[in-house]
Formats: C-alpha cells, sequence, structure tokens
C-alpha cells in the first residue's frame, strides 16, 4: 500500500456524478415518481380550469413551468439526507478536496435525474395543452436553462434543513421564494414568441442566472452543510 | 478617549444597556405616532385624485420602506454574526425578522385597503405589492427555519445564511417582478407626487420616524427576552434583580 | 504531530470538558476513556472539524486545522459510528467509492484483495443490505486498507465485530503503527497492540 493513485478534482467530480446515477438507477422508484407527480400536475389543470383551448394555451407555459417548480421540491428533499443518515456526508466533508467540488458533483446528479426527464417530458405535455410548435421550442429551453438553477438553489435549501423535522415543507417554504425569478423569466420567454417577439433575452437572463448559480450555489451549499453537521 | 465597543456586544453588558435605551425610542415612538396620523388625518388636505382615501399611504408607505430596510439590516447582522461568530449580532437578526414581518404584512394590507377603493380590487398585481408580498415570504422562511432548529447555534448559522442568500436574492427578484410587470401591463401605484402638499410630506416624514423609533425599541425589548431565554442557565442572570423576586 | 491545546467543547448548554491538552506524535496510539456522555465522540468530531471548539485549537503539523482544511483531510481517515456504506451497492462499489472520496483511485483487483483480507471472500458483489451487521463494518473497515494517511481518528470500530475480526482490526492497527502512524480512538471492548505503549485520555 504504499505508491495509492490519487484522484483529482475532476475525478472526484466524475465519481460524485456516476455515484448518484448508480444510486438513482437502483432506486428507480423515487426518479418515476417525481416524473409521474410532474404528469399529473400539469393534467389537473385543464380539469380544473376547463378544456377550452385557447386559454390552455396561454397558460400552458405557466403551468408547466410551476409544475416543474413544485416536482423538483419533491425530489429535493432526498438530496442529502440519505448521505446524511447513513454517515457518507460526513466522508465528503473530509474529502481532501473542496468541498463545493462534491457539492456541484451532488447537483448535476440531482439535475439529471429529476430535473432532465421534466424536460423531456414537457414536450408531450405542451401537446395536452395545444402550444404552437415555436412556443413549444422556447419553454423547452427555458426549461432546459432553468431547471438546472432550481437544482442548484435547492440544494441550498436542502442543506439548510437536513435532518430537520418537516423538513420537506420547510425545505419549500425556504426555497420557492427564491425560483421566482426563475419562473419569470421562463415563462416570459413563451409569452414573448407567442406575441410575435423575441424571446432572447428572457432566455439570455435565465442563462445569467445559471451562470449566477454555478458560480455561488455550490460554495453557499457547502458552508450550509457544515453549518447542519455541526 | 477611546470607547470600548467591544464591551457592548457581550449579551451581558448589552442587556443593561438594551434595558435603559428602550423608553429613550419607545416614548417618541408613541409621541411621533400621535402627531404624524393627526397631521395625516386631520391637518393634511384632501387629495383632488383619489379623495381620502389615499391617507392610508401615511402607513403604507412608511412599512413599506421599514419592511425592506429591516431585511437588509437583519441580513447585516446575520452577516456579521457568521463571520466574527458573536452572538449578539445572531440575536439582533432574530429580533428583527418579527418586526419585518409586520411591516411587510401591514403594507400589504394597507395595500389592500388603498386598492379597493381605487383599482376596484382588493388585490391587483402591482410589482411593488408582489415584491412585498415575496419579501414577507421570505421573512417567513427565516422565521420558521429558526423555529425548526433546536440548537441554537446551528439555527443561528444556517438562518443568517438563509438571510444572506434571501438579500443577494432580493434585487434579483425586485428586478424581475417589475420586467414581469411591464410584460404584463399591470397598474403601478401612483401617488400625485408632483403636488405633494407640504402637510403630506411632514406627515409621511414623521410617521416614518415614529416607525424606526418603534421598531427599535421592539427590536431591543426582544433581543433582551432572547439574551434571557438563551442564558436562562449563567450566573448573572440568576443574579439579576428580576430574577430574584 | 497532532497537538490540542486548551480545547473546550460544548452541545447546547452543556459545557462536555474543557481545558483539555494533549500531543501525538507518530507511532502513537492513544484511547480516549469516558462514561457515556462525556464527550468522547464529540472530541473526535471536533478532531474532525465537525464541530467548533469553544476555545483552544487544533494543531497539525503546527497550523491549526481549519486553515489546513483539505491539507489536514488528506492525512486524516476518519471511522465513525455510521458506516457510510450504501444499501444498494454491493462492498466492491462501496469500497471503491469511499476510497476514492477520500481521494484514492482502487482498482477493482485492489478493492477485492482489501474486502478478502476484511473476511468478505465470496461477498464481494453482493448488495450491501443482505449482508450482517458485522460484514457490513468490515466494509466500512476495508477503508483502513485502502488507505496511507498518517492519521486515524476511529470511533467504537469493534461494534458488532467477532473475535476473529478484532484480531485482524489489532493487526492492522499494529502496521499502521510501524509506519509511524498515529492512532486516536475509543471503544468499550478491550483493543490490545503488542510492543505499543497504550496512551489513554480520559474525560469525566
Amino acid at each position: 500500500m504504499t505508491d495509492m493513485k490519487r484522484s483529482s478534482m475532476l475525478g472526484l467530480l466524475v465519481l460524485v456524478i456516476r455515484r448518484d446515477l448508480v444510486l438513482a438507477m437502483r432506486r428507480r422508484a423515487d426518479v418515476l415518481t417525481t416524473l409521474i407527480f410532474f404528469v399529473m400536475v400539469v393534467s389537473l389543470f385543464p380539469l380544473g380550469v376547463g378544456p377550452e383551448m385557447s386559454m390552455l394555451r396561454k397558460m400552458a407555459a405557466g403551468v408547466l413551468w410551476v409544475a416543474a417548480l413544485l416536482s423538483s421540491m419533491l425530489s429535493l428533499g432526498r438530496l442529502f439526507s440519505a448521505d446524511y443518515l447513513d454517515g457518507t456526508l460526513e466522508q465528503m466533508m473530509l474529502a481532501p478536496q473542496s468541498l463545493s467540488m462534491l457539492v456541484l458533483g451532488k447537483m448535476v446528479a440531482h439535475w439529471m435525474v429529476s430535473g432532465l426527464p421534466l424536460v423531456l417530458m414537457a414536450p408531450v405535455l405542451g401537446l395536452q395543452f395545444d402550444m404552437p410548435a415555436q412556443a413549444l421550442g422556447v419553454l423547452i429551453l427555458g426549461l432546459l436553462l432553468g431547471t438546472p438553477v432550481l437544482s442548484m438553489v435547492g440544494a441550498i435549501g436542502a442543506a439548510l434543513t437536513l435532518g430537520l423535522r418537516g423538513g420537506g415543507v420547510l425545505l419549500s417554504l425556504l426555497v420557492l421564494p427564491l425560483c421566482i425569478p426563475v419562473l419569470i423569466f421562463g415563462t416570459g420567454a413563451v409569452e414573448a414568441v407567442s406575441t410575435g417577439l423575441s424571446a432572447a433575452s428572457h432566455l439570455s437572463l435565465l442563462g445569467a442566472l445559471l451562470v449566477l448559480a454555478l458560480v455561488f450555489t455550490p460554495w453557499v451549499t457547502a458552508q450550509a452543510l457544515r453549518i447542519s453537521m455541526e | 478617549m477611546a470607547i470600548n465597543w467591544f464591551k457592548y456586544s457581550a449579551p451581558t453588558t448589552f442587556y443593561g444597556l438594551a434595558g435603559k435605551l428602550i423608553p429613550w425610542f419607545a416614548i417618541p415612538a408613541a409621541v411621533l405616532f400621535a402627531v404624524g396620523l393627526y397631521i395625516g388625518f386631520a391637518v393634511a388636505p384632501v387629495d383632488a385624485q383619489q379623495g381620502e382615501f389615499y391617507r392610508i399611504i401615511f402607513i403604507h408607505v412608511p412599512s413599506s420602506i421599514l419592511s425592506m430596510f429591516l431585511y437588509l439590516i437583519m441580513a447585516g447582522y446575520a452577516a456579521l454574526g457568521l463571520i466574527f461568530n458573536t452572538r449578539l449580532s445572531a440575536m439582533m437578526a432574530t429580533a428583527i425578522a418579527p418586526t419585518g414581518a409586520l411591516f411587510a404584512f401591514i403594507s400589504l394590507w394597507t395595500g389592500a385597503l388603498w386598492g379597493k377603493p381605487m383599482w376596484g380590487a382588493w388585490w391587483v398585481w402591482d410589482a411593488r405589492l408582489t415584491s412585498e408580498l415575496i419579501l414577507l415570504f421570505l421573512y417567513l422562511g427565516f422565521i420558521a427555519l429558526h423555529a425548526s432548529i433546536d440548537d441554537p447555534r446551528r439555527a443561528d448559522r444556517a438562518s443568517a445564511l438563509l438571510a444572506i442568500v434571501g438579500s443577494v436574492n432580493v434585487p434579483i427578484i425586485y428586478f424581475s417582478v417589475k420586467w414581469w410587470n411591464t410584460l404584463h401591463q399591470g397598474s403601478t401605484i401612483k401617488f400625485t407626487g408632483t403636488s405633494m402638499h407640504v402637510a403630506m410630506q411632514q406627515a409621511m416624514f414623521i410617521m416614518l420616524a415614529a416607525c424606526w423609533l418603534y421598531a427599535i425599541a421592539v427590536v431591543l425589548a426582544r433581543v433582551r427576552s432572547i439574551i434571557l431565554e438563551r442564558e436562562r442557565n449563567t450566573v448573572w442572570i440568576n443574579e439579576l434583580p428580576e430574577a430574584k423576586q | 504531530m497532532l497537538e490540542v491545546s486548551n480545547l473546550a467543547c460544548s452541545r447546547g448548554d452543556h459545557r462536555l470538558f474543557s481545558g483539555l491538552s494533549f500531543a501525538l506524535h507518530p507511532g502513537q496510539i492513544m484511547q480516549v476513556q469516558g462514561a457515556n456522555g462525556s464527550g468522547k465522540t464529540s472530541l473526535l468530531r471536533t478532531l474532525c472539524g465537525f464541530l467548533m471548539p469553544d476555545e483552544g485549537a487544533i494543531i497539525w503539523r503546527g497550523e491549526n486545522i481549519r486553515e489546513l482544511d483539505e491539507d489536514y483531510y488528506a492525512e486524516m481517515l476518519y471511522l465513525g459510528h455510521l458506516n457510510a456504506i450504501k444499501d444498494e451497492l454491493s462492498a466492491l462499489e462501496n469500497l471503491r467509492i469511499s476510497a476514492g472520496l477520500s481521494g484514492i483511485e482502487l482498482d477493482e483487483k485492489e478493492a477485492i484483495t482489501a474486502l478478502r483480507r476484511m473476511g468478505l471472500r465470496g461477498r464481494e458483489r453482493l448488495p450491501t443490505k443482505v449482508l450482517s451487521q458485522g460484514q457490513r463494518r468490515r466494509v466500512a473497515l476495508a477503508r483502513l486498507l485502502a488507505s496511507d494517511v498518517k492519521l486515524w481518528i476511529l470511533d467504537e470500530p469493534l461494534t458488532a465485530l467477532d473475535v476473529g475480526a478484532v484480531a485482524l482490526i489489532q493487526e492492522l492497527v499494529a502496521e499502521h503503527l510501524a509506519r509511524q502512524g498515529m492512532v486516536i480512538f475509543t471503544t468499550h471492548q478491550p483493543l490490545q497492540v503488542a510492543g505499543v505503549e497504550m496512551r489513554s485520555l480520559s474525560l469525566s
């Protein structure tokens, strides 16, 4: 055991992402319930407001975005809790690389498991609402830029509420207000193309939020985890 | 002569200091409230366009201003507590939150009261009202997180981090809501600011000062009770005249 | 090497210990003793940097661990009450991942060798949820074999282990000390290491 192979920072990032993806594959039910919840919430709206197509077309983007927001809240509770309960989180904090990097890995994996399926499902649901192709395209692009932000901002809430009673509800209470800008720009983009304007400014603002989140949230989440582990 | 400010950053000394300061803020607050409300509701002239209804702004505007500033001050104390690990700063942040939430709530309520006669609806998705609502949510999140953590140190530190994240987010939220509002061409609260009567300005200023003084007095009182609760097992608390009775 | 000076810790309002000082040098082993609730685990968790001490400092190679941060973590290994293994993963996957988190890339052959030495022959590819408590602890302890760090911090390493496994851990600890490693640990079962003076630290 004299010369052990050291892993690089990037190697560790890949390790965490792969580990979380493997775990998600072995607990497929969790991933599926989030997706089914998303589909169900979206499908409930026409039942609630009536099947009038012109109204549904107008509501579509908002409904899909709000549903995506809610279903990502559902899966956030699990982001750190399993690792917290079985002691893996302790070991992550003792990793010889920065905790922010590991946290970023967990965020990426979380998005691939809970955000990406929503993005892929959105076109089908958009058709339920008779969305025109162009609006649908912008919606998907917006979701693609916005759902990672939800995972990243949500991770801060997940870290702060780690191990608390009623953590799930509390988590939503903390995170939802912080996600409002994503909702506004995401739905605004669709509305812009529907009224014949360009969605570029909305989408670039979403992109800016994504960059901001990428820069700051891993570090903030790492600090939150340290506070919660005390 | 240098004053040792750090002396007052210890809960022990601050407890006594706060107790002495409270009347100096509470009494002027009460007086200014009385004067401000009198000028606002009896002296200030009727507005040409809005009639008597506009008078609610003497409560609405100061509460809105206070709710926003208090959030920033709360986040500031939270940051101090997190960086320098000073217990008193964290206690201050905790003490400010309920008052800030109260002002946000009053601002929403008075906004609704004003909206009914002006717009014919209790609630209009105006940019400022919407931002105020989100601000109330942020306050509630802070209070809820602090309340759900049993260990006071973790509670202080976790909610401090949330307050800082929230304060970074406030400008983004405000900007996005404004953007959303102009896109949907919603209504905006506009007062006839160009021809604001002197009495109106006086009333507004006095009410704002009264709100500040009230907020300081209440926060000091709340900090005192937080100190009592946190330090209940220490010697100095048990030697206080209040505790001996 | 590891120096603790004037350390004080509390949980909530309760002061666990204060004025604690000691130094641990290469090749030394120290057992932390004390009744339940005397702060043994808290002391070890403070040494890991999870808990912030109320007072005092923890110095590693002349520098505070707060400043060293990741450089300190690269030289220590902590084994807590929790095994940090996933039910859904096999023993092999668990070991490779936990070694990976501590910065060491273990190939499959090395990992299997380590697991076999821990007495898990034939169990390497089973999901850990079908293993017994003792076997799961062995998977966690296999990390000791897949590591070359200086400082071991072990919290109750012998729980759920049978006689054979206890002997094996004693052997591993002896090897580690012979390599000029350091060990600080807690236990309720006796742990004997031949030829080394066992220092002890009492918390009361």
